[in-house]
């Protein structure tokens, strides 16, 4: 609703405010000539063509918009565009060569402690920082496309970076080739919907110290370590994919220090783990479908009532890791495609409880080249053995109430 | 050689055995890929059959056939033939059939249903697996005079190679979780070839297996192509080195 | 044509063969006696190469058998106790040796195969055969190729006497066609009219090597038993 209210009074605005035009056969060449002829609420329109404007500085209420994409490059010496006002909308540019610094975080677009920015439909093209919001509120970055050839982490940016902002809406946005896909430290009530991050150095979406925010419908695929999502409470992720995260340290999601959150609804596919629990407490684990993983979920003994509830678990390695005995944490009516138990009163329910973790997994997890063993006949027999007595795997983690069938999911 | 190789593999046929096997195996992998949801898990659970079983069956059937055959060996040494020949007739009888019959059994079955290269690792390295166990079925019998003891000695072989030696690593593993011997353990494994094929189809198929810091040192090793070829050379040496050693003591055999 | 030159066998601590010499020429009959263990069918299969000697040599002809296999397509040998392949008819058996030998470059002689009438029991198998029929194919393959040294170890036991004496016939007129053939046999009265010579060993030792003619002289003995009698009860 606030969405829709604002780009109705930007457009109601616009019908009585001026249109400034720059351009190659416009009067105003620049753009920076442009925007310093405009006052609050007017429209700068910029024709096709490849700007350098060195480093645009927008201080005042503005809408910037390019009409068949102009170019505007920063010939890797500046940062492209400043947001240093409210109320700012920029669309329909490509933004590209951003300067690389280790001291500055120079951005491709940087919103200076702004409120009611928007940032739609750029492309951003081998910038440092892609979109940098500090101290933004009520932003809302929408279908950008950004792309960055990042070759180590020392010298490159975050896709979008938002530090201490609130409000902020990230939709629909792709990026790739960047450290960070997305970049959350302090970021509140703020939500990441339908964005795709992949190819990304680090992390496709790295969340820090941000309560009470939500990602919806995203994709995270084939990030250097996956998803991080730390220090934080009140987040909910729903309905999101984590997909081919591969590596040393690759997860689908690493929890780290969560409280109070909910994952729902999710896909998580072919990740080294899926899901890697550590100080996580009060997480409500839902409908996700766990499938062709290397672990689907490692919860480490630090984790307290982390419930885990009609999730499908598909063809993965390992389905369940701990590296304690104690398990304050709850498995329920999950589907697991190991389960070999039976159901004598049809309630597709299992009668027997399923034991979600192996002794294998118990072994690797504490001596990690034990994994060459993988598939052997003497693992086979060890879990096999450990299944009629369990001694190494923990006592009471198991699933009470296994499905006989998956869940539509 | 053709005549003598002709003749074992008419003799090895004319036992029901060969047969049977190829049968148990063309039912067995039918049912594992009609029973499993998807061919790429179908292949993980023949690929538990390729190590065990064939293994097993080729050990076996290739030190009894020996131990059987001895009239026939008695028979052929006093005839104007090279020893070395007709050992390596026996060899090669022996191999020919049983691949055959896994080339059949398993083969086919992998070709129709997922003839991914995963699979063409599968079949490659059953392959070779039956040939290695023949070489050492040959050694043993060659070395053990007495029937029942050679035949004791081949199961132990087999348990030792299937089961006593991925104990022994994991015991190493923990003896020295202290210390990184990941690099090591790649060495390890190519004393024995169950466990060598078991990794070369592995990281062909189900890379999540392979995790952590580890996984990447052997993805690194046994992944590339320089890996998969020193792993294949690896398995040829168990072929060559048993099957050397048993035409040896052959030549110097007392019939 | 066989020369055996201080060979020596020993199974465990038991010695086979001990240091024996021993020359064959073509055209002789030899008879190889000794008690039971003495090393007769060690001796056999040594210079068939079917046992290697731990040390001294063997000549076929003039040349070493330990580096020739050749050789043994010259030798017709027919074993104690002939051992086939189980599940191999007899026809398959005969036909698998002719393949083996490659006869091209021989003639093939399938006299005794005609007179045992081996060759109504073709479709038979090994296994069914009795010890009987067995000698019988063992002796038909020995002679099949028509080689130059015959080596028959037991040949009449478990033979029916009709057989036996077929046998013998062939013996003899091998024998006489100008070719070595070594026997050995318990029954020592059916090697009075074969033999020429005798090779007697006891506990792998080469006791002696004579023409029979010798022995009989030595021994003052008509009979071959009687003369070997007369030996072995001196030996003690």
């Amino acid at each position: 609703m606030k969405i829709v209210l604002f780009i109705l009074s930007c457009i109601s605005l616009q019908s009585y405010a001026t249109v400034i035009k720059a351009g190659r056969q416009q009067q105003n060449k620049s753009v920076s000539a442009a925007i310093a002829l405009a006052h609050p609420g007017d429209t700068v329109l910029v024709d096709a063509g490849v700007y350098y404007e060195k480093n645009l500085i927008i201080n005042k209420s503005i809408v910037l918009k390019g009409i068949n994409r102009p170019v505007l490059d920063a010939e890797k010496k500046y940062e492209n565009i400043s947001v240093k006002a409210d109320n700012v909308i920029i669309e329909g540019f490509v933004l590209q060569h951003t300067a690389v610094s280790s001291v500055t975080d120079y951005a491709a677009i940087k919103i200076y402690d702004s409120r009611n920015v928007s940032v739609i439909n750029n492309i951003i093209n081998d910038a440092f920082f892609g979109v940098y919001s500090q101290y933004g509120i009520n932003c809302l970055i929408k279908n950008n496309t950004l792309t960055a050839y990042a070759k180590t982490e020392q010298s490159s940016g975050n896709g979008i970076h938002c530090w201490k902002s609130d409000s902020m809406q990230i939709i629909g946005n792709t990026i790739t080739g960047h450290r960070d896909g997305i970049y959350f430290e302090f970021v509140t009530n703020s939500v990441i919907w339908r964005n795709q991050s992949f190819n990304n150095l680090r992390y496709g979406l790295h969340f820090m110290f941000s309560n009470d925010d939500a990602y919806i419908n995203n994709i995270f695929q084939n990030n250097g370590a996956g998803v991080a999502v730390m220090f934080s409470k009140g987040v909910k992720m729903f309905n999101n994919f984590f997909k081919e995260n591969w590596g040393d340290a690759a997860y689908g999601i690493l929890l780290k220090e969560i409280n109070d959150s909910y994952i729902e609804g999710n896909h998580f596919e072919k990740n080294t783990s899926a899901i890697y629990a550590e100080g996580a407490n009060r997480i409500y684990v839902k409908r996700n479908v766990f499938k062709n993983n290397g672990w689907a979920f490692k919860i480490q003994a630090s984790c307290s009532d982390v419930i885990l509830e009609y999730n499908n678990f598909l063809g993965n390695t390992f389905d369940v890791g701990t590296n304690g005995s104690l398990v304050l944490n709850r498995f329920n009516n999950n589907y697991w495609d190991k389960y070999e138990g039976y159901d004598l009163n049809r309630d597709k329910i299992g009668d027997v409880p399923y034991r979600p973790v192996s002794m294998y997994s118990m072994i690797v997890e504490r001596n990690p080249p034990a994994v060459i063993l993988f598939h052997s006949l003497i693992v086979s027999l060890m879990d096999k053995s450990e299944k009629v007595i369990p001694s190494l795997t923990p006592e009471n983690l198991k699933d009470e109430h296994p499905m006989m069938k998956p869940l539509l999911l | 050689m053709k005549k003598i190789l002709k003749y074992v593999i008419i003799d090895i046929l004319r036992n029901k055995i060969v047969l049977a096997y190829t049968i148990f195996l063309l039912v067995l992998s039918l049912s594992i890929f009609n029973l499993e949801d998807s061919s790429a898990k179908g292949i993980l659970s023949l690929l538990n059959i390729v190590l065990i079983i064939v293994p097993m069956v080729s050990i076996l059937f290739s030190a009894i056939y020996i131990y059987n055959s001895a009239e026939f060996l008695e028979l052929l040494v006093s005839q104007p033939l090279k020893r070395k020949t007709i050992w390596l007739s026996m060899f090669g009888g022996l191999s020919v059939s049983l691949i055959t019959a896994f080339l059949i059994g398993v083969g086919i079955p992998v070709l129709l249903y997922e003839a991914s290269p995963t699979g063409i690792i599968l079949i490659v390295s059953g392959v070779l697996l039956t040939t290695i166990f023949v070489a050492i079925a040959l050694l043993a019998a060659v070395s053990i005079r007495d029937k029942a003891r050679g035949i004791g000695t081949v199961i132990l072989l087999w348990l030792y190679f299937s089961l006593l030696f991925d104990g022994i690593v994991l015991f190493i593993l923990f003896q020295f979780a202290d210390y990184p011997i990941e690099k090591a353990m790649i060495g390890i494994t190519a004393l024995n070839p169950i466990g060598l094929s078991r990794i070369l189809v592995l990281l062909k198929m189900d890379v999540s297996a392979m995790m952590g810091y580890t996984g990447a040192v052997f993805r690194d090793f046994f992944g590339t192509t320089a890996g998969m070829i020193i792993s294949l050379l690896t398995l040829l040496l168990w072929i060559v080195l048993p099957g050397w050693m048993s035409v040896k003591k052959f030549n110097k055999k007392d019939l | 044509m066989i020369i055996a030159n201080n060979i020596n066998k020993k199974f465990g601590r038991l010695k086979a063969l001990d240091n024996v010499s021993v020359s064959c020429n073509k055209g002789e009959c030899i008879a190889l006696i000794g008690p039971n263990g003495s090393g007769k069918t060690t001796f056999i299969k040594a210079i068939l190469g079917m046992v290697l000697c731990d040390s001294g040599f063997i000549t076929f002809n003039d040349k070493n058998i330990l580096h020739d296999w050749a050789y043994r397509s010259k030798i017709g040998y027919m074993p104690q106790i002939g051992r086939y392949p189980d599940n191999m008819s007899i026809g398959q058996l005969i036909a698998m040796m002719k393949d083996i030998r490659n006869p091209a470059t021989v003639k093939l002689d399938d006299e005794l195969i005609n007179k045992f009438e081996l060759d109504k029991l073709y479709d038979k198998r090994m296994r069914t055969l009795s010890g009987g029929t067995r000698q019988k194919v063992s002796a038909s393959l020995a002679f099949l190729f028509n080689p130059e040294v015959l080596i028959l170890d037991e040949p009449t036991a478990g033979l029916d006497p009709v057989a036996a004496e077929i046998l013998k016939e062939k013996i003899v007129a091998e024998k006489a066609k100008g070719k070595l053939v070594l026997i050995t046999s318990h029954i020592l009265s059916e090697l009075d009219d074969l033999v020429s010579q005798v090779i007697y060993l006891q506990d792998g030792k080469l006791i002696f090597h004579k023409k029979i003619e010798e022995l009989r002289a030595d021994t003052g003995q008509e009979k071959l038993s009687k003369a070997i009698a007369t030996v072995m009860l001196k030996g003690r």
